[in-house]
């Protein structure tokens, strides 16, 4: 069995969009069953009241990032035919910075607005009509911004090809990370939270 | 949570009863958590919350453990990669969507246009008949499924009680329109880069990552009224 079949030529494009459905489904239903569906649960990770976000995001990274790497071991999965996304090092550390203000200002990343729009949150709605406005925006003013889009092109370039260090390690390295964080997340939980309206004033 | 009418006070007029029960809901949910994973905070309105779990026989059921809800997350991912040979997304389909909407309004702008020209590509295909626009109505649907499941399809804003509702929607929408000019400038929003580029360790992703965290702390100060 060789993965990744699509690449592999398993199944053509037209199923690949049945795919895309049924793994849409997935995302959208993890994503809500974590609470990402309200924006005040979302919001509050960056109060350090409930740290669900960060606890979500990493376990999910961990879970994928580990699952990928045993199987590229086990010659299973060809980890060279996985898509990385190029890294633009400058425009992406300033659209990172300013996606974070609009996260902490709207309360929805675009997926879990989504999630939002779909269990009925009014604000979700209007939230994924930002977001196509602020796209229709970016586009229109492409010309503006696009010498710096493409600045600082690294190619598709992994954190092992840049410390020059084996892929294993690396993962062994995020997962002891992953590990920290929880723990330092839980602390803070007990330290800080919930408060405000995430509980009862006291 | 079905709070009958009558037992609302005159003065609350419709939307502000729909919070009210939202935010006793909401309430209830982080009261359960916080009673089942972690029992030193211990509800103040605990008196509150009985009634309201009480009056409904369908009340909101509280959310999965992050781990585990966060392992799901992850083997869907997997799932992914294993499959398709990529990862998940988001952002990218509502660029195709606005690409749509542009094309159809003024196609010969559209074309002329570097940006949007690439996600209507050659007129071989239809732009809305990608991958990444699958998905997302995938998610759509997984969303609903999951919040009808656990009784948490309801209409109402997601806010704190010293925020209007107008109040509110104006952020929700600056905020829309901040992070879709974010997410196209790093080429990816958090489910594209964060989560997909993040597992598999790719540079330009762990440092948009950072970024986002730093934004949005940075940030949150001065958006507090909004949620407190």
């Amino acid at each position: 069995m060789n993965a990744p079949f699509f690449k592999f030529g398993y199944f053509n494009d037209d199923i690949s969009l049945v795919v895309a459905f049924v793994i849409g489904i997935g995302f959208g239903f993890f994503l809500e069953r974590a609470g990402f569906g309200g924006a005040r649960k979302l919001a509050a990770q960056f109060y350090l009241n409930d740290l669900t976000v960060f606890k979500v995001m990493f376990t999910a990274i961990v879970t994928a990032m580990v699952g990928v790497f045993y199987l590229s071991v086990l010659g299973v999965v060809d980890l060279t035919l996985v898509y990385v996304s190029p890294t633009y090092l400058v425009p992406q550390t300033v659209g990172g910075f300013v996606l974070g203000i609009g996260f902490v200002i709207g309360g929805y990343c675009p997926g879990t607005s989504c999630v939002a729009v779909s269990t009925g949150k009014l604000d979700g709605m209007v939230y994924l009509l930002g977001i196509l406005a602020g796209i229709f925006i970016f586009g229109e003013a492409f010309d503006l911004v696009e010498e710096f889009y493409w600045s600082t092109d690294l190619g598709t370039l992994t954190i092992p090809q840049l410390l020059n260090l084996p892929y294993g390690l690396v993962v062994f390295a995020v997962v002891l990370m992953a590990l920290g964080g929880f723990m330092a997340a839980e602390w803070a939980e007990k330290k800080f939270g919930p408060r405000g309206i995430w509980r009862s004033k006291p | 949570m079905e709070v009958s009418s009558a037992t609302s006070a005159g003065e609350w007029d419709d939307t502000k009863n729909r919070q009210n029960n939202e935010q006793t809901r909401q309430r209830t949910d982080e009261t359960t958590n916080t009673m089942t994973l972690s029992s030193h905070h211990l509800p103040i309105d605990a008196s509150v919350d009985r009634q309201a779990t009480r009056t409904s026989s369908k009340a909101a059921q509280p959310y999965w453990n992050p781990y585990l809800a966060g392992i799901g997350l992850g083997l869907v991912l997997l799932a992914a990669f294993v499959i398709m040979g990529r990862g998940l997304g988001a952002s990218g389909a509502f660029s195709s969507l606005v690409a749509t909407g542009v094309s159809a309004v003024a196609p010969d702008h559209a074309r002329s246009n570097s940006y949007f020209s690439e996600y209507i590509g050659d007129g071989t295909q239809h732009p809305l008949k990608d991958w990444l626009v699958f998905e997302v109505l995938g998610v759509f649907a997984g969303g609903f499924i999951s919040g009808a499941l656990a009784h948490r399809v309801r209409k109402g804003v997601e806010k704190g009680p010293n925020i209007s509702v107008a109040g509110r929607m104006g952020f929700a929408f600056a905020g829309g329109v901040i992070m879709g000019i974010g997410a196209k400038l790093a080429r990816g929003c958090t489910s594209g880069q964060a989560l997909t580029g993040g597992a598999l360790l790719g540079v330009g992703s762990w440092a948009f990552m950072l970024a986002v965290f730093a934004g949005a702390y940075a940030t949150a100060y001065f958006v507090r009224r909004q949620w407190q």
